[in-house]
């Protein structure tokens, strides 16, 4: 069909790309993690499973990598509860609107992220918008001081910023369900409620499982949010890698934490895809 | 325009429903009743309003004006989930993530029927349209003959008073169609539930139905059975909508019908009028086969012959500029020169259909 040339054209340059950028980074990275750093700062070329160990047994690791997946997989929730009866209402009930409400939806990622943390800065601080409301109507005597620098403020900020990424899944998934389907439902006397339960939630399972992964693996490796307003017990486990291959020089735990990571995304994105199938019928 | 064979007993009662979407007019006044066990064909091109009375009538959407009833009780002002009417949706509607067994109880299931009943009745519906070996199957898994039987089973296993059928045939292929009109015939003979099926298709029209109610842009053209809508048309629209024609333009003069060349006598007032003359009305005269007394007789020159089968369309150009289609039986050969006669009262005056948006 098309020629040697054309083909080698179209192939050639994403293949370099790939491998340049993606490749030989990634292969850098596996080189680093088995090596360690000497008392001089010099990178030893050592070969050994030191970092990964390291990463397991000292506590503030383990222990922020976990409360980070805990952080996301409220953020998860979060979106989800947001961002599901949003997608329905959207996608079943707002009529002529429907445009306009999907734009005031997708509006806000057209917004830097810093401006949307920092707006979450002036509101939850302790001359904040929140707290100064909360004293002028008496409500509190001094500021909560738990609403800014703390993991609550990390919640709240990645949940207003990833929710439009579990919206719009869950909300393809919603409008791809025959209509049809929902009247045979009614038809068979099955009431709004039923049909919801019955045909709209589970065809709506496959947008949610997607909705569900790109809010916690993108929550998962932020570390913009917990830097700017979650305090010292509001740190996610990138802040770690960040201060490991900056002001602590050691990149070879540095290497061996991102690798965890990256394996720890790659099967939940597997796991997503399996679970997608098994529930999509086209 | 009210029906003109009452029913014995009215199961549906269709009452003046007109419906518009914003200025566009879909249906005017629609009246029509449906007896008990009957099979009602509505019959009509695509936008004549027929799928929109279908889904009035199921719930779907809401009359702008009229009423529905069934029976004593008010329908136009229920939920479809409330309504005893079920229906079997065009493209079949199954519900792709339940299976064969499972889309069939689904009304029994929402109902809260006992799970045992549930199993009973969704095998002998699965039984009745000869589905029981793909219950364990995935709508996807199984063709569209299949699935459309399982929608069928689908609707008839609440008992509904009353069925609809969308088009339910139009996506199938002609052989399968054919086959699937005489079994839906039957199982409604079978069940006794009254059927109302929706098509375009005059021919299916004519095969399944009791009475047909002919649709054209949101008005009731004439509602009769199939032999006396072919037989006795109402008007020129539904003359050539159901089977061919000839449409002939008279003139009525002291009790003779004058169309170009040909003449004969017409009991009507006097002024233009318009017959329906069949195909089959009209016979070839030949040395076998002399004229009979008493008939209208022309001379013709051959302008085409159609070969369909069992009998022969031809078009026979007449004095004055008349063409006349003539269904012969396939083989005789025809000269060029022919001799044409029909009974005078095999031409059946029609009322002349007004132009419509």
């Amino acid at each position: 069909m098309f020629s040697r040339a054309y083909k080698t054209i179209v192939t050639v340059p994403p293949l370099l790309w790939v491998t340049v950028f993606l490749l030989i980074p990634y292969l850098l990275m596996l080189c680093y993690s088995f090596w360690s750093v000497s008392p001089a700062q010099t990178i030893v070329h050592s070969w050994d499973l030191a970092n990964y160990q390291t990463l397991f047994r000292v506590n503030v690791y383990w222990q922020t990598l976990l409360r980070s997946m805990w952080i996301a997989a409220r953020v998860t929730i979060f979106s989800l509860l947001l961002g599901y009866p949003l997608a329905y209402f959207l996608s079943f009930y707002a009529g002529k609107r429907k445009d306009l409400f999907y734009q005031l939806v997708i509006i806000p990622l057209w917004v830097s992220y810093l401006v949307r943390a920092y707006a979450w800065k002036t509101i939850l601080g302790s001359d904040g918008v929140l707290n100064t409301l909360l004293q002028f109507v008496h409500l509190t005597r001094h500021p909560l001081e738990f609403l800014l620098y703390s993991p609550f403020a990390v919640v709240l900020t990645l949940t207003h910023i990833y929710t439009p990424f579990a919206f719009l899944p869950i909300y393809a998934a919603l409008e791809h369900i025959p209509r049809n389907l929902v009247e045979a439902s009614h038809d068979l006397g099955a009431t709004p409620a039923q049909t919801f339960w019955n045909v709209i939630f589970p065809l709506s399972i496959p947008g949610m499982v997607a909705g569900a992964t790109f809010a916690f693996v993108l929550s998962l490796g932020d570390f913009l949010a917990p830097l700017l307003l979650g305090g010292p017990s509001g740190i996610m486990i990138s802040n770690i890698v960040v201060s490991l291959f900056g002001a602590a020089y050691n990149w070879p735990l540095g290497a061996a934490i991102s690798l965890c990571m990256l394996a720890l995304v790659v099967s939940l994105l597997f796991l997503s895809e399996r679970l997608e199938k098994k529930w999509s019928f086209s | 325009m009210p029906t003109d064979a009452t029913p014995k007993s009215a199961l549906l009662s269709i009452r003046n429903v007109a419906k518009s979407f914003g200025k566009n007019v879909v249906l005017r006044e629609i009246s029509l009743d449906i007896a008990e066990g009957e099979f009602l064909t509505i019959l009509g091109e695509s936008g004549s309003g027929k799928t929109t009375l279908l889904r009035i009538v199921a719930g779907f959407e809401s009359a702008s004006s009229g009423e529905v009833w069934m029976g004593d009780e008010r329908l136009d002002r229920q939920p479809p989930y409330r309504r005893r009417v079920n229906t079997v949706f065009q493209h079949y509607a199954l519900f792709p993530h339940l299976t064969v067994e499972q889309n069939v109880g689904y009304g029994l299931r929402v109902a809260g029927r006992p799970e045992a009943e549930i199993a009973s009745r969704v095998a002998e519906a699965l039984e009745k349209v000869r589905m029981t070996q793909h219950a364990k199957a995935k709508p996807s898994k199984i063709s569209g003959g299949q699935q459309q039987r399982v929608a069928l089973a689908r609707a008839l296993v609440n008992r509904p008073r009353l069925l609809l059928l969308d088009e339910p045939l139009s996506a199938l292929d002609a052989n399968l169609r054919r086959q699937m009109q005489v079994e839906l015939k039957s199982l409604q003979r079978e069940v006794g539930i009254a059927f109302v099926f929706v098509t375009h298709d005059q021919e299916e029209a004519m095969v399944m139905s009791d009475r047909i109610a002919l649709l054209r842009s949101g008005e009731l053209e004439q509602i009769a059975t199939p032999r006396e809508i072919y037989s006795q048309p109402a008007t020129a629209y539904v003359a050539q909508f159901i089977g061919h024609t000839n449409l002939l333009q008279c003139e009525v003069r002291q009790g003779t019908a004058h169309g170009g060349a040909l003449s004969w006598p017409a009991q009507l007032p006097e002024g233009p009028a318009l017959f329906s003359l069949r195909p089959e009305s009209i016979q070839v005269v030949s040395v076998t086969k002399p004229a009979t007394p008493g008939y209208v007789q022309v001379r013709g020159r051959l302008l085409q012959q159609a070969f369909h089968g069992a009998t022969e369309l031809i078009r026979v150009h007449c004095p004055g500029g008349l063409v006349l289609t003539v269904r012969t039986p396939s083989g005789a050969g025809i000269p060029d020169e022919i001799d044409l006669e029909f009974s005078p009262t095999s031409a059946v005056p029609v009322r002349q259909s007004p132009g419509r948006h």
